[in-house]
């Protein structure tokens, strides 16, 4: 290990950290909102501790969604994840095997990026520097996630303090997150209206799957465009 | 611990299986694969986008006035603003809907 690397590494996802923060809080107190406990809500920013995907997963818990069918959109929403493992493989081919399995625990959207600007910039992507990095997030967001989820259970009606539209609205700000993506409007206008005709025709929760197949299937379907190169870069979120 | 307990723990473990399996899964098939196929990358890269938008437009519809109208406030500050500034005053305006109007 190499203290200066370490230190480097705090010092880095320091801002990173205080960004995260008020996600944190806002997912423990969801989780509450949605029927789980302190304890439950902790565990999952423990285990699986990717915002977004954790929100969309209490969400649709909430709904009484069937198991796999969360599992599923925890996964769907990870999915980009796939991309950030293959793309740093080429930076951390020298780390362990244990090494690598916490890289890759740790792995979420900023780790992703900074690690990507480090290597671009020259500097050695060390595993103090990345641990240093990760750690400086991580623990935070659980205690965040502790905090959000007492402060969730001393609140009665969560309706009567707006609660309620802090979800959509999150949700809103990831989809406009992607907006310089290829094929944007039309994904999100086709699974914006297979969605929504779900939700009349079918009922919650399959409107979620058959409004993302609407999208994905399109997006497979229109005419591509040539190789752009790289994939584009990814949304900011923890 | 009774048994809906135990299968929300095992659906927090189930989740975080997936999540990891995402975040090892590229390095793995990247060391097999030369090449992906540009329709399978189109259908990937639209994943979340399509993904998410299942779980905001459904609440925009039927989300009643007070719902409806703070998102559409929200999304006006989205467009040039971070997401933390969007949940702020898409929160107050909800709350001024809810208080001062209806």
């Amino acid at each position: 290990m190499k203290k200066n690397d370490f230190r480097e590494g705090l010092r880095g996802g320091f801002a990173v950290m205080l960004a995260a923060s008020p996600f944190g809080a806002l997912f423990g107190a969801l989780a509450v909102e949605n029927g789980f406990s302190i304890a439950d809500a902790v565990l999952m920013s423990a285990t699986v501790y990717a915002g977004a995907s954790q929100m969309v997963g209490i969400e649709l818990f909430g709904n009484n969604v069937q198991p796999w069918l969360v599992v599923l959109s925890v996964f769907a929403v990870n999915f980009r994840h796939v991309l950030y493992s293959a793309s740093i493989a080429r930076h951390i081919r020298h780390f362990t095997f244990v090494q690598k399995f916490f890289t890759f625990f740790l792995l979420v959207d900023p780790q992703y990026a900074e690690t990507e600007r480090r290597a671009e910039r020259g500097l050695p992507v060390t595993f103090s520097w990345y641990l240093g990095f990760g750690l400086i997030i991580y623990f935070p967001w659980l205690i965040n996630t502790f905090i959000g989820a007492l402060f969730g259970q001393l609140i009665g009606d969560p309706k009567a303090i707006g609660l309620d539209v802090l979800l959509p609205i999150y949700f809103l700000g990831l989809v406009l997150g992607f907006r310089k993506r290829d094929r944007f409007l039309p994904v999100v206008a086709a699974s914006a209206v297979a969605s929504v005709g779900a939700m009349h025709f079918v009922g919650s929760p399959w409107h979620v799957s058959i409004g993302a197949l609407a999208g994905i299937l399109l997006a497979a379907c229109l005419p591509q465009t040539p190789a752009r190169g790289e994939v584009p870069a990814m949304e900011q979120e923890a | 611990m009774d048994a809906q307990h135990l299968n929300l723990i095992y659906l927090i473990i189930a989740a975080a299986v997936a999540t990891f399996a995402t975040r090892v899964g590229g390095y793995v098939l990247i060391t097999q694969f030369k090449h992906i196929p540009p329709r399978l990358e189109a259908a990937l890269n639209a994943v979340p986008a399509a993904v998410l938008t299942t779980l905001v437009a459904p609440a925009f519809i039927y989300g009643g006035f007070d719902v409806g109208a703070s998102m559409l406030v929200a999304f006006a500050i989205g467009m040039r603003f971070s997401t933390l500034r969007m949940l702020l005053v898409g929160w107050a305006a909800v709350m001024v809907i809810r208080h001062l109007v209806l």
